[in-house]
């Protein structure tokens, strides 16, 4: 996809302030989505060329296989682990997919290239408790038809999917009638207690292990196949698409299970479970470098701040000027409040989604999502702020014989500089929030502790971003505050525009 | 002065001030008067350019106000209204001088006549520093009024200038106004609905209901040769103020 030269200039402006994606020339970026396995294939992949001499970095959990998907063709990344179902079903939809050869083939076509499967299935499964299963005799699905008293409860997903629970039922002619609809950390724990017997999980869930769980073989074929493979652009260095080469077939259904076992329940972080593997694999010794506390925080304040700095000035430079227009050309100021309200209700990740294919993943398309949600409140406050003013002084100020643009700046203006800084304010601390979501496609800043954190359910990377976030926008408040003092005469400070009367 | 031919207003439906004409002679003070929502402000507000007559012309000194001569004829108007219209973040001295800077007056001569208006208006120098909030009605209005003299205008436009102040400060800014107006030979349109003040001020006085004139004249003309019923009704139901004033004055 070709961008235009302005914005791709632009873009480029951003990116090196940004420091994201400040790849070097060299510099190859392999990418994972938001989830633990995904992560450690990424990551498995990265220690593999990094030990065959490739300047390579893993750019961790760059949001859904949508925005990694675009950015592999546009070339930000060189490649990412997805699942040959996601392709055939999401990436290369209306195709008609049958194999492996017709997806590589499709791939081909737009300049992707395929490595062979990794070896597991990351697919649907009906699980049941070892134990269970082994005292009913079942191992298969269809072994199901002959125990029509079994409790089913599934995700609501699975229950919704046209390819869940409904084709499913159809397929193996499955009697049970006692089945519902339950949360997945629930489901293990009905299951756990025996007053659930059969759950749907995904096949290599860690939980698998954690709960000893058997997986009924799909023996007549119902779910569709998701095998891991990497994706990579046809482009890259032979170096590179070789190494990926090299995980043909090493993790199989079990290892997967074990490998997201622990890091999740076992609490290891993905670089080391990644480098104990390719060190009994591949006896590749890697040397990961985990961040301290503190390195982390330095990093992920400095990101932040950018992202809020940027997107804030340019907000308030743009917001300030439409808010006066607003003010003083009633009919425009609708058209401008109303397509400012509407910006604010787009959803942040819609607006990602419409942003990337323009300025790619990390800091351009978020500092732009924040900027667009930062003009509202100024525009309104500074509007009202105006507005507000009494008639009296507004005409005074005319009548003296100030032209229309010295009353603006000498008294108006001054006059609504409470309202707009307040304006100002809000903005501000809605940006420092919705920054965090930046994290969800490559930008870095306190989202990123928390969208690990809360992938990993661990409170304490949660913390990490949170409490940062959460300080940063007080600290926000008190600068403006203090700027509100320094800008403000006495008398201007508590009460609003207008005199005592007495 | 001040001359207006035929200048009428129309609010929508509401007729605000039919056909009026009218004149302020160089050094003279006229007065009008007449109950809430007879039409004052609005006449006052046609004069200042803040709203456009439907009919008639304004001329000022002779010259015709149109959105063209307004800018520079704004600056010969000193414009005085009930709560002062003072500018609440600048300081009082900020206040009066504001559009002499905005001239590019430079500052000794901006100094020297707050000096001279101050000692007009007898004002210490202790309250320019002072934001409005921070000055009694009664200064604020002096200061109002130091605003409106600080270019020297050639005529002074006043809307209810005492209308927010109590009897007694009231009173003293009233003899106060009197002497600076007879000192500076001002020529002054003056709006108020107190019968007392117009007696006082007016050298001629011009009684409006619901837009349009009743009666013009001096206080004797209206008191003793009443044009019709409402005149007698409107001086009789304010006469003690009128009485006390006239007690003053003599
Ligand atoms: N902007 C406006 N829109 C519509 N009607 C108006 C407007 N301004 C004034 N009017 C009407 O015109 C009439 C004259 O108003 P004006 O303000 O001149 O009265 P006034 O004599 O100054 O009264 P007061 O003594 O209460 O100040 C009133 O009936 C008022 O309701
Ligand atoms: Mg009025």
């Amino acid at each position: 996809m070709r961008r235009f030269f302005s914005i791709d200039y632009l873009a480029a402006l951003l990116a090196s302030i940004l420091i994201l994606p400040s790849a070097s020339a060299a510099e190859k970026v392999i990418a994972s989505k938001n989830f633990t396995e995904n992560i450690i294939l990424a990551e498995i992949a990265t220690q593999i060329l990094d030990s065959s001499g490739i300047v390579v970095r893993h750019e961790v959990n760059l949001g859904g296989s949508r925005i990694l998907w675009t950015a592999l063709l546009t070339g930000e990344i060189a490649a990412y682990p997805e699942y040959t179902g996601t392709l055939s079903a999401e990436m290369l939809a209306g195709k008609k997919i049958e194999s492996d050869l017709e997806l590589r083939a499709a791939l081909e076509d737009l300049g992707i290239g395929m490595t062979e499967r990794i070896g597991f299935n990351n697919t649907y499964v009906m699980g049941m408790l070892e134990q269970v299963a082994e005292s009913l005799n079942i191992s298969r699905i269809s072994d199901l038809q002959r125990h029509p008293d079994l409790a089913f409860a599934f995700s609501n997903e699975f229950m919704d999917r046209d390819d869940g629970w409904t084709g499913l039922r159809t397929r193996y002619q499955l009697p049970q009638s006692n089945v519902r609809g339950l949360d997945h950390d629930l489901a293990y724990r009905g299951l756990e207690s025996k007053s659930i017997d059969v759950i749907d999980l995904y096949s290599t869930d860690a939980e698998i292990e954690y709960y000893r769980i058997r997986s009924l073989e799909d023996d007549r074929n119902y779910f569709p196949d998701y095998y891991g493979v990497y994706i990579y652009r046809l482009d890259e260095d032979p170096a590179l698409v070789e190494g990926l080469h090299r995980m043909t077939g090493k993790i199989d259904d079990q290892l997967m299970v074990t490998l997201n076992a622990a890091v999740k329940l076992e609490g290891r972080s993905e670089p080391e479970v990644a480098a104990d593997f390719v060190k009994q694999k591949f006896s590749i010794e890697s040397d990961i470098v985990e961040r301290s506390l503190f390195q982390r925080f330095v990093e992920n304040t400095r990101q932040h701040l950018i992202l809020v700095l940027i997107s804030l000035s340019a907000a308030i430079c743009v917001a300030i000027p439409l808010g006066v227009v607003a003010a003083r050309l009633p009919r425009c100021g609708q058209i401008i409040l109303g397509i400012s309200g509407v910006l604010q209700t787009i959803p942040s990740l819609a607006l990602f989604v419409f942003l990337i294919p323009v300025l790619g993943i990390g800091g351009p398309p978020t500092v732009v999502a924040l900027f667009i949600y930062s003009l509202l409140p100024i525009i309104r406050n500074t509007y009202s702020g105006l507005h507000d003013i009494p008639a009296a002084i507004r005409e005074s100020a005319l009548v003296i014989g100030l032209p229309a643009g010295a009353s603006l700046r000498l008294v108006e203006l001054p006059l609504a500089t409470r309202s707009i800084l307040a304006g100002i304010k809000t903005s501000a601390v809605i940006n420092i929030g919705t920054a965090t979501l930046g994290a969800l496609i490559g930008a870095g800043g306190y989202g990123q502790p928390i969208l690990t954190g809360i992938r990993l359910d661990d409170i304490g990377l949660i913390l990490e971003g949170a409490i940062p976030a959460a300080i940063l926008a007080l600290l926000v408040q008190g600068i403006f505050e203090f700027i509100e003092r320094v800008l403000l005469p006495a008398p201007m400070r508590f009460a609003q525009t207008g005199q005592r009367n007495d | 002065m001040l001359k207006l031919n035929n200048i009428s207003k129309r609010y929508g439906k509401e007729q605000g001030l039919y056909p009026f004409s009218g004149s302020v002679e160089q050094g003279q003070t006229t007065v009008v008067i007449g109950p809430s929502g007879c039409g004052k402000s609005t006449l006052l507000r046609l004069v200042t350019g803040l709203l456009q007559p439907d009919s008639g012309e304004i001329l000022i000194d002779g010259e015709l106000l149109s959105t063209l001569t307004l800018p520079a004829l704004r600056l010969r108007l000193g414009y005085v209204i009930q709560e002062g219209g003072l500018f609440p973040h600048m300081t009082a001295k900020a206040n009066i001088s504001i559009m002499a800077k905005f001239l590019n007056w430079e500052e000794p001569r901006i100094d020297a006549r707050i000096g001279e208006l101050l000692d007009l208006v007898q004002l210490s120098d202790d309250y320019l520093s002072r934001y409005p909030a921070e000055l009694s009605g009664g200064q604020r209005q002096r200061i109002s009024l130091m605003r409106a003299l600080m270019l020297d205008p050639d005529l002074l436009l006043m809307d209810e200038p005492l209308g927010a102040l109590d009897p007694m400060i009231r009173f003293d800014l009233q003899n106060d106004l009197k002497k600076i107006f007879a000192r500076l030979n001002k020529s002054v349109l003056m709006v108020t609905h107190d019968i007392g003040e117009a007696a006082f001020f007016g050298d001629e006085l011009i009684l409006l209901k619901q837009g349009k004139v009743v009666q013009r004249g001096t206080i004797s003309d209206l008191t003793h040769k009443p044009a019709d019923e409402f005149v007698t009704c409107f001086i009789n139901a304010q006469r003690h103020k009128f009485e006390d004033n006239e007690a003053v004055a003599e």
